[in-house]
């Protein structure tokens, strides 16, 4: 019970997803201009997450492993995350209208947000059970949402400041992430793993 | 050499390699650019790898864009991506384990490496094979080029060494913040700024 706790926290905080793996960088930069947007897409990534990382689980373990097919595990993840993202996407959009504008509209751009995939290839290496896997993913999703909010509201005072010009956008949006990346590495005090 | 200077295929290639660097231009692909950067190795193996993929898929890609049905298009360039992956991914773990083993995850994750789907829907679903083969090794080097640069700072400020091998002597006591995420981020960073000068410089001198 306690190693569940600890894949959660450590997957949020500790060892978070875009800060220490670096994944899902393409979006963290682009989508944090506005913080609405950027929890909106954070809900999106947690979500999809949970559901592809556990379906790609069920997959890999029922399927790809009895039939000696784990090579093919890049294929059938990419293949069964495109399919789940599209499939919610007409479902949220037809049956929950409210949450589809909040953010059903960055559905389409996560197929291609490498975090998704890379979750159930760290899930894969780590071996991970059903039930840690869904701790795993949630915990790394909201960590994720976490960061980008985070870094969306520190960009809204990058208005109030003059960045070297040649730096640009990305390349202060860069900057900040690498101060966060030191400030998450505190949370490491909090776990022993 | 002029008419070579001057072709079609030679303008796409220095576009792709510099001025729409996928690393510090466009900002693409920086998932693996940092993650993989603490090293020489693992980056030039990292950046080869990216490389080829490229260019193959995007040839491939290419060569039968008249039959890709439009709506379809997004899944059929992940397939067609996927599909070098896994073999890519094969010829590491045959040839090179103990550095496909260092970049676990990543090779994978080529994937969804935004430079690929970008060059795949921007340039090479639109241009002749040819063409799209230029451009696709513009920008794979591009690429290359920068997590290189990237992962010289580190390593040898980092650790003190270039692959592997010991180039400060034992004075150096290695700055271990390069070798954290953060630091990471952070070289990224400056990289970006000083690519920005050197391009601006550059082009002003153009005109």
């Amino acid at each position: 019970m306690q190693t569940l706790v600890v894949i959660f926290f450590s997957s949020a905080l500790t060892n978070n997803i875009a800060l220490t793996y670096f994944l899902g960088m393409c979006p963290f930069i682009a989508i944090s201009k506005n913080a609405k947007a950027a929890s909106g897409m954070g809900m999106a990534v947690t979500y999809v997450m949970f559901i592809t990382a556990v379906a790609n689980h069920a997959i890999y373990y029922l399927v790809l492993v009895p039939l000696g097919l784990e090579f093919l595990a890049f294929l059938v993840f990419i293949i069964v995350i495109a399919g789940i993202v599209q499939t919610l996407e007409m479902l949220v959009e037809r049956f929950f209208p409210g949450l589809y504008n909040s953010f059903g509209i960055f559905l389409p751009l996560i197929t291609v947000n490498c975090a998704i995939l890379g979750l159930s290839l760290f899930m894969i290496l780590k071996d991970y059970t059903l039930l840690q896997v869904v701790f795993y993913s949630v915990g790394s999703g909201l960590g994720w949402w976490l960061a980008i909010v985070t870094m969306a509201s520190l960009r809204k005072y990058l208005i109030l400041s003059e960045p070297l010009e040649s730096l640009g956008d990305a390349g202060i949006t860069v900057i900040l992430a690498g101060f966060m990346a030191l400030s998450f590495f505190g949370f490491s005090g909090i776990l022993s793993v | 050499m002029e008419s070579v200077t001057k072709s079609k295929g030679f303008t796409y290639f220095i576009e792709s390699l510099w001025y729409n660097n996928a690393t510090f231009s466009m900002v693409l692909g920086i998932c693996s650019a940092l993650a993989v950067t603490t090293n020489m190795r693992n980056a030039l193996v990292m950046g080869l790898s990216v490389t080829g993929v490229l260019i193959i898929s995007s040839t491939v890609l290419s060569a039968i864009r008249s039959m890709i049905p439009e709506r379809v298009r997004l899944i059929t360039f992940m397939l067609i991506i996927s599909t070098f992956v896994i073999m890519a991914d094969f010829l590491l773990k045959v040839y090179l384990p103990t550095i496909s083993k260092a970049l676990g995850p990543y090779v994978g994750l080529i994937i969804t490496n935004c430079i690929l789907m970008g060059r795949a829907e921007a340039f090479a679903i639109k241009h002749a094979v040819w063409h799209s083969l230029l451009d696709s090794a513009g920008s794979g080097l591009g690429y290359l080029g920068s997590i290189m640069v990237i992962a010289t700072i580190r390593e040898l400020l980092g650790s003190g060494s270039l692959f592997g091998l010991r180039i400060l002597g034992s004075w150096w006591q290695g700055w271990g913040l390069l070798m954290m995420p953060a630091g990471a981020f952070f070289i990224l960073g400056f990289y970006i700024m000083t690519a920005n000068i050197i391009q601006k410089r550059f082009m002003n001198r153009c005109k």
